[in-house]
């Protein structure tokens, strides 16, 4: 009795319905990568981008997530818990397109081979009853079967067909064509990987920061001098390029007619840069869509607004204050906001803070002033005043946006309205109480300039134009197979003719009647 | 010309197109009206290689009434479809009198109403390319009055007077990137209407007269709309994921920002490849697959005016608002 050995265990110690260990991954790879469950997981990846959409998220838009988080605080730390925030870094947003991507790798690479297999095979014999096919015809005809069948196959050679030919008793031609549809659909699919990889490098390498530049100052490329800064979780600090930007001019160019008056047609910063230290100085005109190129890091102009000239003296007449003062736009006639904080002043620290109007206009209507317009043509900064502690030693950061007013309170007159400085470019004004003076010396501009690195653009760029390129294969060449069988009977010599589309988007019952045209118009001459 | 004859030279062409387009849904409206009461004719609903697919089939016979309606009929759709692209033509004109009204001359698309006004251009052109080559008589009057009631909506609702683009706009890759999208826009929009007359027609109704039962078959329906489709996706794949990134990252400095535009720009991609997907997958061919494409195009539709409803953080300034003058990070 020979012996035979399993490695198998006993398959009957299990209860039905069991599976063992192998057999669930198996199971689970098989669940995972099927068309099914690619598809669903596409459907939930669209579902889940949806809420990014409509909250508002701290990585597109920081200042507005911060007021919708101050809006509601009962939703936010439910938010904050599900990523509301953050949905595209999020780990159940990440979870399904990392799902999606095994299911794509585990879909489309074992079918690699089988591609390959199928792309160097001949077109497979002819069946035996062509008439079954959904699209086929068949007719009768004077001429001999060898003729009909050379025919065909001159006519399907010159429509770039693949062909197979049978010599035996059962005469067939057998052609095939669109091989690379599924190299395309291959090409396409690896290059989605692609592309995020690309993506991938960007957001963990790179970072993007930005800064506000009096016109007139310089910028030197380091950690330091940024206002803002949101590195990748990969980047690393010596991977900056050690440049220097100096913004000289800038220039505005503003509609005062037509519908869009009161908007800027262009705007142009006049930029001198060296590459480092050692480099020569260039120029270059930063404009938007215009960005400057420096090594891998890019410099663009996204913003632009004014900076009034204030100068503060305190009680014992010591310039404690003086500067052009960043003041944020408001809306498209740059009425501006911003603050002062003189925090060495004597007697008591003093906290300026208000608007400033390009163009200033007295509303009647509501009593307040209000920017006409967004160029120089009047300006005007208008400025509450606050004493006492700015709480600036506290040690917290403090935006330079805004005051602490919890131990400054506001200046107030006798009649207990609020004490303002108005003031027009030149003037000056003593405030009461021996606190000092404030002027207005003149208006200067700013740009905000964002600075970033983006490693792996190219590979992502190359990735999407790869993986158009792969869908035009994918989508447009259409494979099928076509059928000519040619038999003598009792009529005559019977051709059959069949064809089969592999893709579910071509028409074969017009390739069938095509070939059966060119077929019977050789027949007639 | 000065630029404010060409701009009332542009409205009056919006006017002219509607008019005639108006003059061709009646004709096809008359052209279907007259072919209710005749029965299909018994050789359209074969299957067979010699059928026309797409194709009005009309029943011939020795019936004189019967011939009389049929050449009416002919004649009515022939007059609809020569009256489409008259008004095709005079929009063209609108559109174009539009760039050169601005000054700088520009391309017609920097807010919602020149959008919309090239994007139901868009569809009829695209129809009117397609009409013989997909056999697409059967969508004549569902086209037209979509087109007719898109332009009305733009005239009366989202007319803006011609201004120039922000400079932000001002790039060769907006022309390139707003021109992919629009003809991606009206071949999904094509494809969609097919999809919902595949779901109408496959629900199976026995009435052999009306214009459902003079549809194409479901199986030619679905391969119109997948071509159609198939035709969008790479289109809309060269608009959202090369062309916008490319421009986003010269004019925002970052390729990809999930700004809500790109979002559901992203959605509306990934739901047409689910959509491409379904069609070959046993259990979502067919039905499902047609409510995906549906689901597609209300995603686009969504994306192009809804989303400037909802969000304000956009930055694709044509959908209203004042262009963000500096953003605050
Ligand atoms: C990132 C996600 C994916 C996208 C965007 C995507 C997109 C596409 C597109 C556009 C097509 C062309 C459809 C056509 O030829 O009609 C396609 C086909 C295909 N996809 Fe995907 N796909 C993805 C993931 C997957 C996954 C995970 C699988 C595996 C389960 C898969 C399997 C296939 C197959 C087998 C085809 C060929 C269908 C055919 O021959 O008609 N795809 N895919």
């Amino acid at each position: 009795m020979s012996t035979s050995l399993s490695t198998r265990p006993p398959e009957d110690d299990r209860k039905p319905g069991e599976l063992g260990f192998g057999e669930l991954l198996r199971w689970i790879w098989r669940q995972v990568t099927s068309m099914r469950t690619a598809l669903i997981l596409l459907l939930l990846l669209a579902l889940a981008a949806i809420p990014g959409s409509v909250i508002p998220q701290s990585g597109v838009d920081a200042l507005k997530t911060s007021n919708w988080q101050a809006d509601h605080p009962e939703l936010t730390p439910i938010y904050e818990k599900l990523s509301l925030f953050s949905v595209y870094d999020s780990p159940w947003f990440s979870a399904i397109y990392l799902l999606l991507m095994l299911s794509l790798v585990g879909c489309i690479v074992p079918r690699t081979w089988h591609y390959w297999r199928g792309i160097r095979a001949k077109p497979p014999a002819a069946p035996r009853n062509l008439t079954r096919l959904p699209d086929h015809a068949a007719y009768h005809s004077t001429e001999d079967p060898d003729v009909l069948l050379e025919r065909a196959r001159a006519a399907l050679g010159k429509r770039r067909y693949r062909l197979t030919v049978s010599d035996g008793p059962d005469k067939w031609v057998s052609a095939e064509r669109g091989y690379l549809r599924e190299v395309g659909n291959l090409l396409f699919h690896l290059s989605v990987l692609v592309v995020l990889v690309g993506f991938a490098i960007g957001s963990l390498l790179g970072y993007k920061g930005g800064v506000i530049l009096v016109v007139g100052n310089g910028f030197s490329n380091t950690l330091t001098q940024y206002d803002d800064f949101d590195p990748g979780s990969l980047f690393g600090a010596d991977d900056m390029e050690p440049f220097f930007l100096t913004v000289d001019d800038f220039d505005i160019d503003w509609l005062t007619e037509g519908a869009a008056a009161g908007q800027a047609r262009g705007f142009v910063a006049h930029t001198t840069y060296q590459e480092s230290l050692d480099s020569p100085e260039e120029e270059y005109d930063l404009k938007v869509n215009h960005p400057l190129t420096i090594g891998n890091t890019d410099v663009f102009l996204i913003g632009h607004g004014y900076a009034p000239v204030i100068t503060v003296k305190d009680g014992n007449g010591d310039v404690v204050y003086s500067g052009p003062t960043i003041f944020l736009p408001l809306d498209q006639t740059f009425q501006s906001i911003g603050v002062v904080k003189a925090n060495t002043a004597e007697p008591t620290q003093i906290g300026l803070e208000g608007e400033f109007y390009p163009t200033a206009a007295f509303s009647d209507h509501t009593g307040t002033y209000f920017s006409a317009f967004g160029d120089l043509g009047n300006p005007m900064i208008s400025m509450l005043v606050y004493t006492g502690d700015l709480n600036m030693d506290a040690g917290v950061p403090q935006s330079v946006y805004s005051l602490d007013k919890s131990d400054a309170p506001m200046l107030r007159k006798k009649n207990g309205a609020p004490y303002r400085v108005d003031l027009q470019p030149g003037e000056e004004v003593t405030l009461p109480n021996g606190l000092g003076t404030v002027s207005f010396d003149g208006v200067e501009r700013w740009t905000k300039l964002q600075i970033s690195q983006t490693p792996g653009k190219w590979i992502a760029l190359a990735g999407v134009v790869l993986a158009l390129i792969g869908l035009l294969g994918s989508l447009f060449i259409r494979p099928r197979r076509v059928w000519v069988r040619a038999r003598r009977d009792e009529h005559g010599t019977l051709v059959e003719v069949a064809a089969l589309d592999r893709s579910g988007g071509g028409d074969t019952a017009a390739v069938v009647d095509e070939l059966v045209a060119a077929l019977q118009r050789e027949d007639k001459a | 010309m000065t630029d404010a004859s060409w701009e009332t030279l542009s409205n009056q062409a919006v006017a002219a197109a509607g008019l005639v387009y108006f003059l061709a849904l009646i004709a096809h409206l008359i052209e279907w009206s007259s072919l209710r009461t005749l029965p299909v004719a018994a050789g359209s609903e074969r299957q067979s290689s010699v059928d026309i697919p797409g194709g009005i089939a009309v029943a011939t016979g020795p019936d004189e009434a019967g011939e009389a309606k049929r050449r009416r009929t002919e004649l009515f759709g022939r007059l609809g479809f020569l009256l489409t692209c008259l008004a095709v033509a005079i929009q063209f004109v609108a559109l174009l009198a539009r760039g050169m009204a601005a000054d700088p001359n520009r391309v017609p698309w920097g807010n919602m109403y020149e959008f919309t006004l090239a994007g139901s251009f868009v569809v009829a052109l695209i129809y009117v390319a397609l009409y013989h080559r997909l056999k697409l008589a059967w969508m004549a009057p569902i086209v037209v009055a979509f087109v007719l009631t898109v332009l009305m909506v733009a005239a009366i609702w989202l007319y803006a007077p011609v201004a120039p683009l922000t400079e932000a706009l001002t790039s060769y890759w907006l022309v390139i990137h707003v021109v992919s999208a629009i003809i991606a826009t009206g071949a999904f929009t094509l494809g969609g209407i097919t999809s919902a007359m595949f779901l109408v027609k496959s629900r199976g109704s026995e009435r052999t007269t009306g214009y459902v039962a003079r549809l194409p078959q479901p199986e030619v329906l679905d391969r119109v709309s997948y071509r159609l489709h198939a035709f969008g996706f790479p289109v809309w794949t060269f608009a959202v994921l090369i062309t916008g990134p490319i421009w986003a990252h010269q004019a925002w400095s970052s390729y990809w920002n999930w700004d809500p535009k790109e979002v559901w720009a992203f959605i509306t991609w990934v739901v047409y490849a689910a959509y491409l997907h379904a069609r070959t997958t046993a259990g979502w061919k067919g039905r499902n697959a047609a409510i995906l494409a549906l689901v597609g195009m209300a995603t686009l539709w969504f994306n192009f005016i809804g989303i400037n409803y909802f969000s304000t953080t956009s930055q694709h300034s044509y959908a209203g608002g004042a262009p963000a003058v500096v953003q605050q990070r």
